[in-house]
């Protein structure tokens, strides 16, 4: 038996791997420019001094009764304004998926929508985008303005936002189901209002409450990071720590933060399981 | 939909129906939500003095090239920080990947945490953190980014890695290829369009995160909004806005085209 050598082992791609590597690479130069990416900034002595005393003051947690009893309190506002968001979200979210759904339109019932529905429609799908492309941030830094500080703040952001995002997925849910069940309705002299009910909410509920549950936990985060504007909650208590540079408060803050968006996690999860 | 013998009963539907109500009606009694102050004649007159002056955009030539470079600033914060999370994640998803059971995988635990870690702070959080660290400025944003999404990326990644069909990966271990080939020859070329596809999602995620992370100091087009709406310039505020929206649409369209490409 002759040992045969091995065949050589080399990559056949090597080329166009290197080059489309360089080429990368010269893209990326503009964007590093553009960020003032200087890492090395992080390990200058003024900036570790900084860092240091910061991250130094991390450990151990601020564990006062008395502070543990405020951030408990933020907390539940970061809840609450949450949940106060989503219910105004669902009152104007609701009204305006059904508007919008194609589904529920007497005129197309024998062919071609008419046009007037098809331009209503078409405009309430428009306020929709328009609601949900704003981000919530710049929603809050509006009414902060209007309104104060303050969780009213926070709560309207977050109910104009999540009113264009679930508005639009309801209606999407409402498209993709079944619409036998609600024509037939709407042939046979039933109001819109009954052929949702009877005809489309049976078969798409659990995908409706399962989504609209998932957003519950989005909202819990932003509203978190809405503080940071003046919303009120958790993230405005964190935001005067950071500002007095009260490392020992926003670690407690952190860490109670992380067990809150664990706990929304967990719950949602739980809750869509159930759903199914 | 599930056959209602095995869903939840009756009484457990209501009982979650009351709670929820419950829960909703303690979260307006508690706010001190002001309405009257928000419903008042004059916050209504002030709400739509702004909003008119939000319709009438400038198109000064000197603002518009701030508004250009800042624009861009966000364009770069929001690539860089996802490519360095795509880096970062992938790094952190072998250890959290156990990719045969024949693996004792210690670091997947340590790993997974570590990415709930990162996943669960929020972009915002993670730049108000780092500006003590970086200063202000788009290097502080571009981080943040790249923290979060690199928890976010981690996870999907590992994933993907344990879920990677096994085949090839035994025939070069069977072969006597190292761990390293393994994974370049093997698993990544299987799962690189996955990693991709989610790689461009997370970018569509982070322009819109990018676009306000300057409110807090990271760079880019929110800090310029968070300047000029602070000092109520509203004709520059709009400009910025409509610049924000126009960017998050172009990446849109861009991972749009991406991924049509990727399909092909």
């Amino acid at each position: 038996m002759s040992a045969t050598a091995p065949p050589a082992l080399r990559d056949p791609a090597w080329t166009g791997r290197v080059f489309w590597m360089l080429a990368a690479l010269a893209l990326l130069a503009p964007a590093l420019v553009a960020t003032e990416f200087k890492p090395w900034l992080l390990v200058e002595p003024d900036a570790l001094k900084a860092t240091g005393r910061f991250a130094g003051d991390f450990l151990p947690p601020k564990l006062e009764p008395g502070f543990l009893w405020l951030v408990a309190r933020e907390c539940w506002r970061t809840v609450a304004i949450a949940t106060a968001g989503m219910a105004l979200a669902l009152v104007l979210a609701i009204p305006m998926a059904l508007a919008a759904t194609s589904a529920l339109s007497v005129s197309a019932l024998p062919g071609r929508m008419h046009a007037l529905p098809f331009a209503v429609r078409q405009l309430v799908r428009a306020l929709l985008i328009v609601l949900r492309s704003v981000p919530e941030l710049v929603w809050a830094l509006v009414f902060v303005r209007v309104v104060g500080l303050g969780p009213t703040a926070g709560v309207l952001a977050i109910a104009l936002t999540y009113s264009g995002m679930l508005g639009k997925v309801y209606c999407e849910i409402l498209e993709s189901d079944d619409r036998a069940a609600a024509h037939t309705l709407l042939r046979n002299g039933a109001g819109r209002l009954q052929a949702f009910c009877y005809g489309m909410l049976p078969q798409s509920a659990a995908e409706l409450t399962s989504y609209t549950v998932y957003r519950w936990e989005c909202a819990i985060r932003s509203s978190a990071v809405l503080g940071f504007v003046g919303a009120g909650g958790l993230g405005q208590q964190m935001d005067n720590s950071m500002k007095m540079f009260q490392g020992s408060e926003v670690a407690t803050m952190l860490l109670v933060f992380m067990l809150l968006v664990g706990l929304a996690d967990g719950a949602s999860a739980w809750l869509r399981r159930r759903i199914g | 939909m599930r056959d209602w013998k095995s869903g939840p009963s009756h009484a457990a539907a209501w009982g979650f129906l009351a709670a929820l109500a419950a829960l909703t009606a303690a979260s307006f009694w508690s706010l001190d939500l002001q309405w009257a102050k928000f419903l008042s004649a004059d916050a209504a007159r002030r709400m739509g003095r702004f909003l008119l002056e939000l319709l009438a955009p400038t198109a000064e030539p000197a603002f518009l090239r701030k508004l250009a470079v800042a624009g861009a600033e966000t364009l770069a914060m929001s690539a860089l920080g996802t490519l360095l999370a795509v880096l970062a994640g992938l790094a952190l998803a072998v250890p959290a990947a156990r990719t045969h059971a024949g693996e004792r995988a210690l670091w997947r635990w340590p790993t997974r945490l570590a990415l709930n870690g990162l996943r669960s702070i929020p972009e915002l959080v993670w730049a108000a953190l780092l500006i003590v660290a970086a200063g202000l400025g788009p290097f502080a944003g571009t981080l943040a980014l790249a923290l979060h999404t690199s928890g976010v990326l981690g996870r999907l990644f590992a994933e993907a890695i344990e879920n990677a069909p096994p085949g090839p990966a035994f025939a070069l271990r069977a072969q006597g290829a190292g761990s390293a080939k393994l994974f370049f020859y093997a698993t990544l070329p299987q799962i690189l369009p996955q990693l991709l596809s989610y790689a461009l999602y997370r970018w569509e995620n982070n322009i819109r995160a990018a676009a306000v992370l300057g409110v807090v100091g990271g760079g880019g087009l929110g800090q310029l909004l968070s300047f000029h709406m602070g000092l109520f310039h509203m004709r520059e505020t709009s400009s910025i806005l409509i610049a924000m929206l126009f960017l998050v649409a172009l990446v849109d369209l861009a991972s749009y085209l991406a991924r049509r490409v990727l399909q092909r």
